[in-house]
């Protein structure tokens, strides 16, 4: 039967001779270059799910009263928007299960992208002829920050709706042309027009997949393209020539395992963990707020800048310049991902290695790399951890000045430190090995002249 | 990471700065009670020497303060938060008393289940979320840390709106009547057990939790089924 | 003589010429030879079982309606069944087909020729033009303006130009101050203490400009700038509830009860904690805003409701380029 398959691909498409360079491509198979992949399937499951919920949800923030079978919410007034998320919840046939898999999926995404990156950046994997993979990757990253965060604010609850009041201050922000932004995306002042809501939906339903999408096609078609790269194992792994496992028979089924392994753990959150339980915080209303609320956790980031940053407006005489949301909103980021894109010719011309690459080195192999990293996530991370100040706060009872205090200098020091540590963790595993080399053969030289003996 | 997890186990370290209950003397009548543990700060008459004064505060904030163990504190200034109740039931109605003779309002009755939960939720996030979190989890005002309301009674609960403890604005008949409070402190009881269909609540605060779980959960496993999956560098 | 040559010949090219059979050829295999498993095979065979069973579950429970909170049983089972399919996947990987290690070139570093061929190709096809740069810098004119064209209406997306809707809000002089209920708020309502949300009357809710946050505090305690000392009548005070900073509710007001031991009355946003002094007008004495929360003045009308006494002190919500050189104003 088989045979017939590939019989009538052949005839109808001439597809044999392709089939076969697909069947028998090489993909070099170290644990670490499967973290890209699983961000994949995240997204498929991501889109599955998600095509699944935008057949019930209405995306429309004109007010109605709930009816339905939640007590607490009775004839509380609301958008259409959150009364649709909240029926999906509790009224849809597994309406639940795959808002909640829709929703961790999103979160899985952004790690594994993250720990993706982690990887191509301590591997120097970003080496030409790969930097174009590199910002298709990077672009990715940033279209997915925007697709969760307008995600979770389309159910306008009151945790999302305070966050996109927070967006809009950021964007107005912006120096100069900050209002007349701000204006452009929602059609006036917040809350904005009723055009708006229509604008975040079509956004993240099909304009940024369909960006994601086309960016995933073309980030694996370059890798296809040039091959992966390789560790340098042994002789046999070479610049000139990539080992690893074909796809047919060997990775396949690999690759589908983790598949059914991602969608499997995203299922089973689904089911075990609740999350964003949209009817126990409300609708959003302009004049309505709440403690702790935060934004999820791929934004912790920015809202831990937002809280470092003193109050302070930059006013020049009487014009205000620089609104404060500015500098940790979009200075921060701004930075973060430029030094995300500069990485590569910063190497380049830093190391003056213009040369090409497919051999990736360990980490320990290049440590002003990895310790250059590891101060840039070190500061990152910081700046995330600084956001949940409030609850540490709370549960551990540390003064929540004292730490914001505390954190304005470590996110400079601590960085600092990280580099440091992690420069001479990666030169003394080196030397290490060295050591093991050199003792290993004046064992094996001490060996033959005893055995010669 | 790395710095993360030092942070936290440093923090974990770190004594929690709640109000400790210095030891209490126990005494026989009312007025030992609190000549032994209350005068030092209120004054031997309540009539406030470091401390509020006591006289016209009533049995509504004696039951209150002495029942959720936030008093007696042991330094003037700290936040008064629950903890351990070390008198004896009979002291406790003896200094109830005691107090509620200086003069004042009497221990409130309330009656959530005349409320509304509906009412309640509405209330609740218009008048208490801001500080107490819209699923009464507790959280952070500049100057005080605001308690969750998983153990606080029907009683404790009416009794705080109308003192309004430490930092806690006190709301007055004229601004939540009986029967709303009646709603809210319905709401507030839905909240230690609400509606969590969607499985492990993670405490209902939010992202942070869920956020901790991607990571230490999802990334976690993901991983090693890719270490299983793949090859570990052959050195 | 020739027969005998011919015979001769024959008999070396029979001995000879003859090869040793040989021995039957060894196909060329695709993939290389590796000996079964039966007992991953077995175990691979329960996996998929299992996992269609938990499939069929998922299936069931879709279909069976009496099963009250769904989603533990739906996720379950549809999570199982993909965990034990991903299992059967993996076991099939390691144990049943085999893994082998080969290795091809990577692909070269560039193709020189193809690239000399496309220079050329261009070049060639651009031989009849005389002016080159000329034409190419209308080309560029015609498609670039044509694309500014198509991207213009985008304007339309929003004010892009007028900007004075941001600085509008609904208040007023005479406007009525209303509570969430809707009714109208009088002045002796308003307790020394707690704090009171209230709107515009005949107003959307639903702007920055609309919702209030009302105080009472001593007369004596007051220390507003100076054009507002008349805006707090009998000490209510009443300020924009959307932070300056960020954007979200103020909605919590912290008021010590032992003002000898405990800072001041303030009202704080939950989002970063800025905090703002009622007192003094609104200043922030700590966290990220940058402007003082803008403050309505306030009348006492006849039966003794709140109304406004004109609009607020300053834009309302978070700040933006210019922010301090507009003053708010109501519709016309």
């Amino acid at each position: 039967m088989i045979r017939r398959a590939v019989r009538y691909l052949d005839r109808r498409a001439g597809m044999a001779p392709a089939l076969k360079k697909a069947l028998r491509y090489v993909f070099p198979d170290h644990w670490s270059f499967l973290l890209g992949e699983v961000a994949m399937y995240a997204f498929f499951v991501l889109v599955a799910t998600g095509v699944y919920l935008t057949l019930f949800f209405e995306d429309s923030t004109a007010p109605t009263h709930y009816h339905g079978p939640y007590k607490p919410l009775d004839g509380m007034e609301m958008s259409h928007a959150y009364r649709s998320a909240v029926d999906l919840s509790f009224s849809v046939k597994a309406g639940l299960l795959m808002r909640q898999t829709h929703h961790w999926a999103a979160d899985v995404f952004i790690a594994a992208i993250v720990l993706h990156l982690i990887r191509i950046l301590c591997t120097g994997a970003f080496r030409k002829p790969r930097e174009l993979t590199y910002y298709i990757g990077v672009t990715m990253l940033l279209l997915a920050l925007l697709e969760g965060y307008l995600g979770y604010s389309l159910v306008d609850d009151l945790l999302s709706g305070m966050g996109l009041a927070i967006g809009y201050s950021v964007a107005l922000s912006l120096p100069f042309i900050g209002p007349n932004f701000a204006a452009l995306v929602w059609g006036g002042p917040f809350p904005g027009s009723g055009a708006f809501w229509s604008r975040m939906y079509i956004a993240h339903v099909l304009i940024l997949p369909i960006l994601i999408g086309g960016l995933l096609l073309t980030h694996l078609a370059l890798v296809a393209a040039r091959h992966h790269t390789q560790f340098r194992e042994s002789p046999r792994h070479t610049e000139r020539r990539v080992v690893g496992v074909p796809t047919f028979p060997g990775y396949a089924p690999r690759s589908l395992g983790l598949a059914c392994a991602v969608a499997a753990v995203l299922f089973l959150l689904g089911w075990l963990v609740q999350i964003n339980p949209i009817w126990l915080w409300g609708p959003y209303h302009i004049g309505s707020s709440t403690n702790g609320a935060q934004p999820d956790w791929y934004l912790g980031w920015l809202i831990g800048a937002l809280r470092l940053v003193p109050g302070f407006d930059v006013v020049i005489g009487h014009y205000t310049v620089i609104p404060n949301p500015f500098w940790g909103g979009a200075l921060f980021p701004l930075l973060v991902f430029g030094a995300l894109y500069l990485w590569p010719r910063l190497e380049r011309r830093l190391s003056g290695d213009y040369a090409f690459h497919n051999l990736v080195e360990r980490p320990r192999d290049n440590p002003l790399r990895t310790a250059a990293a590891s101060a840039f996530l070190t500061w990152v991370a910081l700046v995330f951890v600084a956001g949940s100040a409030d609850r540490v706060a709370v549960y551990f009872g540390l003064s929540y000045v004292g730490q914001i205090w505390f954190y304005r200098v470590f996110i400079w020091v601590g960085p600092a430190i990280a580099f440091f540590i992690a420069k001479r963790v990666c030169e003394e595993l080196v030397a290490g090995e060295h050591a093991e080399k050199v003792r290993k053969a004046a064992e094996e030289r001490a060996k033959a002249v005893f055995e010669q003996a | 990471m790395r710095a993360f997890a030092l942070l936290v186990a440093g923090l974990a370290l770190a004594a929690p700065a709640s109000a400790n209950s210095p030891g209490v003397v126990h005494a026989r009548t009312g007025a030992e009670l609190y000549a032994a543990n209350c005068a030092r700060c209120h004054g031997p008459h309540g009539e406030g020497y470091q401390a509020p004064k006591l006289q016209g505060v009533g049995a509504l904030a004696a039951d209150f303060y002495l029942r959720t163990g936030a008093m007696p504190l042991a330094e003037v200034g700290e936040q008064p938060e629950p903890s351990r109740v070390l008198f004896t039931e009979r002291e406790l109605r003896a200094l109830i008393r005691y107090v509620a003779a200086l003069g004042g309002p009497p221990v409130p009755t309330p009656h959530p289940e005349r409320g509304s939960l509906s009412e309640g939720l509405k209330l609740f996030t218009e008048h208490c979320a801001g500080c107490h979190q819209v699923a009464a989890e507790g959280g952070f005002v500049t100057g005080a840390r605001v308690p969750p309301l998983e153990s606080a009674t029907p009683r404790q609960i009416a009794e705080a709106v109308r003192i309004g403890p430490y930092l806690m604005p006190p709301f007055p008949e004229s601004a939540i009547p009986s029967r709303k409070l009646d709603s809210i402190i319905r709401y507030v009881e839905y909240a230690k057990h609400p509606d969590n269909r969607g499985g492990w609540s993670l405490g209902e605060i939010g992202p942070v939790p869920e956020g901790i779980v991607a990571w230490v959960v999802a990334a976690v496993v993901l991983v090693g089924t890719c270490l299983v999956i793949g090859r570990r560098l052959r050195t | 003589m020739r027969r005998l040559f011919d015979w001769l010949v024959a008999m070396i090219v029979l001995l000879l010429g003859r090869r040793r059979r040989k021995p039957p050829e060894v196909e060329e295999r695709i993939v290389p030879h590796a000996p079964p498993d039966r007992r991953a095979e077995t175990v691979l065979i329960f996996l998929f079982t299992v996992s269609a069973v938990c499939a069929g579950g998922f299936i069931a429970v879709v279909a069976l309606d009496r099963i009250g909170n769904q989603t533990p049983y739906l996720g379950l089972s549809l999570g199982l069944s993909l965990a034990f399919l991903a299992a059967a996947l993996v076991l099939l990987a390691k144990r049943l087909v085999v893994t082998e290690e080969i290795d091809e070139p990577y692909t070269p570093v560039e193709h020189p020729v193809e690239q000399a061929e496309l220079d050329e190709l261009i070049a060639e096809s651009g031989e009849r033009f005389t002016r080159k740069r000329l034409v190419t810098m209308a080309g560029a004119g015609a498609v670039g303006t044509l694309g500014l064209a198509l991207a213009a209406p985008l304007v339309s997306l929003g004010p892009v130009f007028d900007l004075e809707s941001f600085a509008t809000t609904p208040w007023r002089r005479g406007r009525l101050l209303v509570g969430e209920d809707g009714r109208p708020l009088h002045a002796d309502e308003i307790e020394e203490g707690t704090f009171y949300t209230a709107y515009a009357a005949h107003a959307d809710r639903e702007q920055l400009g609309s919702p209030l946050v009302l105080v009472r505090l001593p007369l004596s305690e007051l220390h507003l700038p100076s054009p507002r000392e008349r805006w707090a009548p009998q000490g209510i005070l009443a300020y924009s509830k959307i932070c300056t900073h960020a954007g979200c509710a103020i909605s919590l007001y912290r008021y010590p009860l032992y003002p000898e031991a405990e800072p001041r009355p303030a009202l704080v946003c939950p989002c970063h904690y800025s905090t703002f002094d009622p007192a003094t007008g609104g200043t922030v004495i700590f966290g990220p805003a940058g402007r003082p929360l803008p403050q309505l003045p306030l009348a006492v009308g006849s039966r003794g409701v709140l109304r406004a006494a004109g609009n607020f002190s300053g834009p309302v919500g978070p700040s933006w380029s210019g922010v301090r050189d507009h003053k708010p104003s109501s519709p016309a």
